[in-house]
């Protein structure tokens, strides 16, 4: 308690210091920019700059559940992955083959049967409304719901397998990409909201036990659902919503589609500003602080909580989207726990959770770390490997570049216990005011 | 007949294994919930590394097994047992005991078990690689067909020895942990703990005794249920992610807190896994003639495809958060 206490004073001594901190720390990063497009080249530098700006998006959107609000979201992966599906989905070009069959009706049909269904199971749950009694109602209503769901899951079988032979997949809809940005945020804060609605109310670790499990049912979904993603066939190229490469040139088409990113990243940085210090972000952060007092004041806390948990899956969808076009290959295997979820952890608690800017730092700042860590990893192992033919005559196993890849797994776990440990606010920390 | 064996091999055998795998690894989270009030996310990777250390030593030592009869891995499981217990023993003295020395809420003391879970999945798979191994070197995997003394019945019912040795070993663990608890000074003291951790305190408990304890057996129940797991199929160092969601349901499923709870919440999910990718036409298939066209030519009534199990332990999770957050057996900590 003393502690606290004694941080508050200094805060309040030094309310509107020069940002020394601040300046420092991006100087810094400035650098390290310049000396990768010193060493590496303009057109790989670019590329690592659009996707770290793509990290600082997602980075942002768990800045606000994590800082903000102490929401923690063990499954940033699901809804990047979300968010990449349907920029694919809409940006493809319209699949032919499968358009100009009768298939999209037998489909669509499928799709309404499972709706009806849906709507007489919940009627089912409503029967007593009319009088029948409590159980016999859950009964009836578990029972259809088995047939009805075992009857629409077999046609849907039949009517995937069917797409798959003839017209090898759904195909896109030949939109501009960045209509599938937006409805991929869309999609990932409906699947928020679901997780949200059931898990906000109870212990926090429950939040994050079923996010995890969401991310992996999403990446399951994607990647075995042949019919509408080409599962681990992979959709490539995804057109980019800039004039691509083969017009401009590697360096210009990625500078271009950097400065997309860049607005972006204003646009959600200044709005997010604005609601930090409006009423909204001063009740969010006080339910963060004291739960119970909040409640006192008044506020609906699982309402608010889940405006803001829902807000930051929004923004990882729309992030994820990004990505997903930058790349131009949608490849579900390629969505991993590691580089999805733990590494935009780490940006957020390095950076700063709670701090907009912070949480930008972090995410350039631990990206151009991590990019630059492969070389390193291979290399450090190659040396390991070398010394120990040398002295000891190890045979080393053949395997050795997947591994040295995995060094780079503990360096993320040792880095984010660190963090919590001797940096809990990060390398800029939220800075709190205080209203005298 | 034929059909009904099927089932028994399918769905009787296969989830009595996944079930008893998943509540020893429940009993493991829920103890460390109760005592330390956290969702331990490395506790999947605590049984990889059980299952690394037996397959280490069973490389190390191959010829035990022969001497007294049973496979090697299993010889080399209470060593392996030790080990993991240190190891847990170890990473709470370094990394989760700092932090509850600053009184950090438990959902930071959740993202340091993430950390540490990354940690060991790194070191597990800088030394063992990627891909799967089988902890059988040089020996034979014993499997038993049990032929039925009934009039044409063909297939037998298949049964394999590290399946018997895990029934075996489950109820092992189940009877000594009844008797830990309830009869040992240090159980009770341990539910006195997990009840009302002041109280405890103020009668004279010794809370770090209680929280050494909690991670030895946490660490031997995850090298016991790894070892398993890696004896009934192969090891694989990337299981994790995979098996923490259904051994949480089973641990909420249960009641946070509930040793019992956890044990009948493992079976609950394995059993529940087995039976969504059963193919239920099977058993349709004898009474072929008396059944309407449309179901009899149905050839796949499985719920979910063998690719989408992990749904089964998320909407079991989804179901019990929503209707009974408390679990089954009514859980201390919510």
């Amino acid at each position: 308690m003393s502690t606290q206490d004694k941080r508050r004073e200094d805060l309040v001594d030094t309310p509107s210091r020069f940002p020394v901190r601040e300046v420092v720390l991006f100087a810094a990063l400035l650098v390290a920019i310049l000396g990768v497009y010193a060493m590496m080249g303009t057109a790989y530098s670019t590329r690592m700059l659009v996707e770290a700006a793509c990290y600082a998006i997602l980075a942002l959107g768990l800045t606000i559940q994590w800082g903000y609000a102490g929401q923690f979201n063990a499954g940033v992966m699901g809804f990047v992955a979300l968010g990449g599906f349907c920029a694919m989905f809409f940006s493809v070009p319209v699949n032919d083959a499968f358009w100009g069959s009768e298939l999209p009706g037998e489909l669509g049909r499928v799709l309404l049967y499972g709706v009806a269904a849906v709507l007489v199971v919940i009627g089912a749950t409503r029967l007593d409304r009319l009088g029948v009694p409590k159980r016999l109602r859950t009964l009836i209503a578990v029972v259809l719901a088995v047939v009805l769901y075992l009857v629409v899951i077999s046609l849907m079988r039949e009517v995937t397998g069917e797409i798959q032979s003839r017209a090898g997949f759904v195909g896109g809809l030949g939109l501009p990409a960045w209509t599938g940005w937006i409805v991929g945020g869309a999609l990932a804060g409906a699947v928020g909201y679901f997780i949200g609605h059931i898990c906000l109310g109870l212990r926090s670790d429950y939040l994050a036990i079923a996010t995890l499990g969401i991310a992996e049912i999403i990446k399951a979904f994607l990647k075995n659902s042949d019919w509408l993603t080409r599962g681990t066939a992979t959709v490539s190229p995804l057109p980019w919503p800039t004039p691509g490469p083969a017009e401009l040139g590697f360096t210009l088409a990625r500078a271009l589609y950097l400065s997309i990113t860049a607005v972006m990243i204003a646009v959600i940085f200044f709005l997010l500003h604005r609601a930090y210090h409006a009423p909204w972000g001063r009740m969010i952060r006080a339910i963060r602080d004291n739960e119970t007092s909040a409640a006192a004041m008044g506020k609906d806390i699982n309402r608010r909580r889940l405006e803001i948990f829902v807000l930051g899956c929004i923004l990882m969808g729309i992030g994820g989207g990004a990505l997903t076009t930058f790349n131009s290959l949608f490849d579900p295997q390629g969505y991993l726990p590691l580089n999805h979820t733990f590494l935009v952890l780490v940006m957020v608690i390095l950076g700063g959770p709670g701090n907009n800017l912070g949480t930008i730092f972090g995410a350039v700042a631990v990206y151009i770390i991590w990019i630059m860590s492969e070389p390193l990893a291979l290399f450090l192992m190659q040396l390991a490997v070398s010394i120990g033919e040398g002295a000891f005559g190890w045979d080393a196993p053949a395997n050795m570049d997947s591994r040295a890849l995995q060094a780079r797994v503990f360096v993320i776990g040792l880095l984010i216990t660190l963090v919590l440990r001797f940096a809990p606010k990060g390398l800029l920390p939220e800075k709190v005011k205080h209203h005298g | 007949m034929n059909e009904l064996v099927f089932f028994i091999n399918n769905v009787v055998i296969a989830g009595s294994v996944t079930g008893s795998i998943y509540a020893i690894g429940a009993v493991g989270v829920t103890l460390v919930f109760s005592i330390m009030r956290f969702a331990h996310f490395a506790h999947a990777d605590m049984m990889t590394f059980g299952a690394f250390m037996v397959l280490l030593l069973t490389a190390a030592f191959p010829g035990v097994g022969a001497a007294v009869g049973l496979p090697t891995a299993i010889v080399m499981l209470p060593l392996a047992m030790v080990l993991t217990a240190l190891l847990a023993v170890g990473i709470d003295k370094a990394f989760y005991k700092p932090l509850r020395a600053h009184g950090v809420k438990p959902i930071v003391m959740v993202i340091g078990s993430l950390g540490v879970t990354l940690m060991l999945q790194g070191l597990i798979r800088l030394f063992a690689g990627t891909s799967g191994q089988s902890l059988y070197i040089g020996e034979r995997k014993e499997i038993f067909r049990l032929a039925l003394p009934f009039e044409g019945v063909r297939a037998p019912i298949v049964i394999t020895e590290p399946q018997i040795i895990l029934f075996v070993l489950t109820f092992a663990c189940v009877v000594g942990l009844h008797l830990f608890l309830n009869r040992s000074r240090l159980g009770k003291a341990m539910r006195a703990m997990s009840d009302n951790p002041d109280l405890a305190r103020a009668s004279g408990i010794n809370t770090n005794t209680i929280v050494a304890v909690t991670w030895v057996i946490a660490g031997g129940l995850a090298a016991i249920a790894g070892t398993l797991l890696s004896l009934d199929v192969t090891f694989k160092p990337d299981l994790s992610f995979f098996l923490l969601l259904p051994i949480f349901a089973a641990a909420i499923v249960g009641g946070v807190g509930h040793p019992y709870g956890a044990i009948a919440g493992g079976f609950v999910v394995g059993f529940a896994e087995t039976l969504a990718v059963f193919n239920w036409a099977v058993l349709l298939r004898p009474f072929r003639d008396s059944l309407p066209e449309w179901l009899a030519q149905a050839g796949n009534l499985a719920f979910v495809g063998t690719e989408y199990k992990i749904v089964v332990p998320f909407f079991i999770l989804v179901a019990i958060l929503v209707w009974r957050p408390t679990g089954l057996f009514k859980g201390k900590v919510i």
